[in-house]
């Protein structure tokens, strides 16, 4: 009888991080925003490592929205917002006075809950952030808008129709070719706002698996009401209420785990 | 058994015929009855011009400079009053479009929602779609003629005045501030229907505002601005009152040649031969004649105006 | 919020306190008919096996059920404790039947004349799995901590009855089969330990969310 061999067991104290993961990259420090004279965000303070998926969760209103939107400072588009505290990207206070705000959404790209394509072609809305930092080779943007959608997996569902317009794609390729178009900038990091929540089960598993793939090249912050998505695809998790960071940690933890009750009321699902 | 109680069940929940619902009856007979008078109005008054008017529509009435007496059926012509009504049109949609696209562009997207001074304009643009159309003649002739057109001459050293008396520029410009409002809320109206989130992907990619406006935003809202150019088209192109002072003449021997020369305008032509004709029974036929004209061609304005809508929506539909 | 979920998961934990306390009472009945040699209490502690399997059985299809729900936190290690819990108590039931099964034997012949610390052996081990299921019942996982040290008494105590068993049978070779009986039983009491032990550390898993399995030795 043939001698069986059994594969050599390798002792691991901890599971291993993806490579390049485990430095700090955004450092929000005791960051509180208002709107008027109501505080939408309490005194915040949390590092987002890079190359790692971060997920906010938290009940309707909580807040999560609001800080992924002061990560590219989207929230200065609207009226009568006031931030206090400081959100570093490497070193770097993106609210300090002498920073370009068209720079910064260069480098943080953002994914909305719904799909927004532009009324164009599927390569023009790829190649919209690359013509507007003045590329103009046609081959460049060939290339480029090429690459963003494999890197999107849409490639092979549009590679021969790409002059055809964006608003015929399903909802869930809309919202890929949407994922295309950020990455087509290549940002560092990618902020992305329930992006699934409009999408069907298989759309939204296509999604999950895609960002699963982006974290190797990118730092991912998604903010979802779905906790199985959380625990899906999030290597660490942060839990708000009113405004308020109430726990973060590794995903594991704060699913198997929490430390606050709030945060095991919720993720239970005895609130939100 | 169990078939015949089943059925009997069933007849008990029939529903009973409605009675005869006199209400739903007579409201659609009273809007129905509202549209055929409308259309018979309509019907009179087309019916009446062109019944009268199209016997007299002769290439020769068309095409011809008529003398200082054009109430002579034989020799009249109405060629000028054409080119006048045209080119006068033309000249204030140059004008009224992007001055209106951009008010109207400032409105919506950079100013504050509720300042003071956005509810200024705001009713400053409300209040000048109320005015009556004479009254823009009057501010034509005091604003455009006096102060500007006299300033002009005085600063180019003119001899006589070239400026500071009735032309087509002042009365292109008259009609292009008569019909502001109308370019300003149909362009409003167009941004407002542009969904935030376009704006916003285009921001998150690292977009300034300008280039958002420019490169989503306008193009999307191009079919509601052109809308806003039929409009004021239409609008204008049938006004007399604020052409008045501002450059229409009574006669012309010739035809425009340039900006600073008066015109002659088939609207105004309608009133003079209704008015000044010595012999009304004569001049009747080329009345009629005059006023189909007119209708013709603010119809064929329009229809240009639309067609090239059509196009342009076709067009973002195409590309999405 | 009442949701059906809980009472889904009161439902699964009344099964386990049910199952517990069947598996107490088997135990507790297989050492009092080892001690008593009371044949009849010893059959019936054998026949009660099955309760405890199909009990294990119907734990573990409930937790299925649950688990296809996505429970979190709490919840989640109360259904996967769950599953071991149940394991645990069939293994106890398994272990008080060898119990019983040596009592049968043993009651069939006639008495050993051999001093030996059964009693406190089987009162210790009886203890320990009271206090650990009380633990849990109790939802207490301090005194769950506290408990797992007394199971090195009991090794001890086992390990010290295994050798006068074993010198008797080396001076009266004509006993070997009825303390073969005896060795057995006296394991089985120590394995019902070890289980007690490993339920205990389950339960402060579920309460208070620390792992200590294996803490010992890793």
């Amino acid at each position: 009888m043939a001698e069986t061999v059994l594969p050599k067991l390798e002792v691991t104290a901890q599971t291993p991080l993806a490579e390049g993961a485990g430095a700090s990259l955004i450092e929000i420090s005791n960051l509180s925003l208002f709107y008027g004279k109501s505080r939408a965000l309490k005194d915040i303070s949390l590092s987002i490592r890079e190359r790692v998926v971060t997920a906010f969760i938290g009940p309707s209103g909580c807040g999560k929205s609001t800080l992924l939107r002061c990560l590219n400072r989207m929230n200065d588009l609207i009226d009568g917002v006031r931030i206090e505290g400081s959100v570093k990207i490497g070193e770097h206070d993106i609210y300090a006075s002498d920073v370009d705000v068209i720079e910064l959404r260069k480098r943080v790209g953002m994914v909305f809950q719904k799909s927004n394509p532009f009324p164009k072609s599927i390569y023009d809305n790829v190649a919209y952030g690359l013509k507007l930092q003045g590329v103009k080779s046609k081959s460049e943007l060939d290339a480029a808008v090429e690459q963003s959608l494999n890197g999107a997996a849409l490639w092979d569902e549009v590679k021969d129709r790409l002059h055809s317009s964006a608003l015929g794609l399903s909802g869930g390729q809309q919202q890929r070719l949407c994922i295309a178009r950020a990455i087509a900038v290549k940002p560092e990091i990618i902020l992305m706002d329930e992006p699934a929540s409009a999408l069907d089960p298989i759309a939204t598993s296509r999604v999950e698996d895609l960002i699963l793939e982006l974290k190797k090249d990118f730092t991912i912050v998604i903010v979802t009401h779905n906790m199985q998505q959380a625990t899906r695809i999030s290597d660490e998790t942060a839990f708000f209420y009113m405004g308020e960071l109430i726990e973060s940690g590794p995903t594991q933890k704060i699913f198997t785990m929490p430390k606050q009750k709030r945060t095991e009321d919720y993720v239970t699902g005895r609130f939100g | 058994m169990e078939a015949q109680s089943l059925k009997s069940k069933a007849q008990s929940h029939h529903f009973r015929t409605r009675q005869f619902d006199f209400g739903s009856f007579f409201f659609s007979g009273l809007t129905g009855l509202a549209t055929l008078l409308i259309l018979a109005i309509l019907a009179v008054i087309l019916g009446n011009i062109i019944v009268n008017g199209w016997p007299n529509l002769t290439w020769h009435f068309v095409s011809t400079i008529p003398k200082k007496d054009f109430f002579d059926p034989a020799t009249t012509g109405v060629l000028p009053m054409i080119i006048g009504t045209t080119i006068r049109v033309f000249v204030m949609t140059i004008f009224v479009l992007p001055i209106g696209v951009i008010t109207a562009v400032y409105l919506t997207e950079y100013a504050p929602t509720h300042s003071p001074v956005t509810r200024i304009i705001r009713a400053a643009v409300n209040n000048l779609a109320g005015v009556p159309s004479i009254v823009f003649g009057l501010f034509g002739l005091g604003f455009f003629i006096n102060f500007i057109g006299r300033n002009m001459d005085q600063l180019l050293h003119n001899p006589g005045p070239v400026w500071g008396q009735p032309a087509v520029l002042w009365a292109s410009l008259t009609l292009a501030v008569m019909t502001m409002p109308v370019v300003i809320v149909a362009t409003e109206e167009s941004l407002k229907a542009i969904p935030m989130g376009l704006r916003e992907a285009s921001l998150a990619l690292g977009a300034t505002k300008l280039e958002t406006i420019i490169r989503i935003v306008l193009p999307q809202a191009l079919p509601g601005i052109m809308t806003g150019g039929i409009l004021a088209v239409s609008r204008a192109a049938g006004e007399v009152a604020p052409i008045l002072f501002t450059g229409v003449a009574y006669y012309m021997a010739s035809l425009p040649g340039k900006l600073s020369d008066q015109f002659m305008d088939l609207g105004y032509h309608v009133f003079v031969l209704s008015t000044q004709s010595p012999d009304i029974e004569k001049t009747r036929p080329i009345l009629y004649a005059t006023v189909l004209v007119l209708l013709i061609l603010t119809f064929a304005l329009n229809f240009v105006a639309v067609l090239i809508r059509a196009r342009v929506r076709k067009k973002l539909r195409a590309l999405g | 919020m009442e949701r059906h979920f809980d009472n889904d998961l009161a439902e699964l934990k009344q099964k386990l306190l049910t199952m517990a306390s069947h598996a107490e009472k088997s135990v507790s009945d297989a050492v009092s008919a080892l001690v008593n040699r009371d044949l009849d209490l010893a059959l019936a502690v054998k026949a009660n096996d099955e309760v405890l399997d199909r009990f294990e059985l119907d734990v573990d299809e409930m937790a299925i059920n649950l688990l296809a729900k996505a429970p979190l936190a709490s919840e989640l290690r109360l259904v996967t404790m769950a599953m071991k819990l149940s394991q645990n108590l069939e293994r106890v039931g398994d272990e008080a039947t060898k119990i019983a099964k040596r009592a049968r034997d043993l009651s069939k012949e006639p008495p050993l004349k051999l001093q030996l610390e059964f009693p406190k052996l089987s009162g210790l081990a009886l203890g320990l799995l009271k206090a650990a299921l009380d633990s849990f019942v109790q939802k207490d996982p301090a005194a769950a901590r506290a408990m797992i040290p007394r199971d090195k008494e009991i090794n001890a105590l086992h390990k010290q009855i295994q050798a006068q068993i074993i010198e008797h049978m080396k001076q009266s070779p004509d006993n070997i089969q009825r303390c073969l009986h005896l060795l057995v039983a006296a394991k089985s009491l120590e394995r019902i330990a070890d289980h007690a032990t490993n339920i205990a550390e389950e339960v402060v898993y579920l309460y208070e969310a620390q792992d200590i399995r294996h803490a010992d030795k890793i």
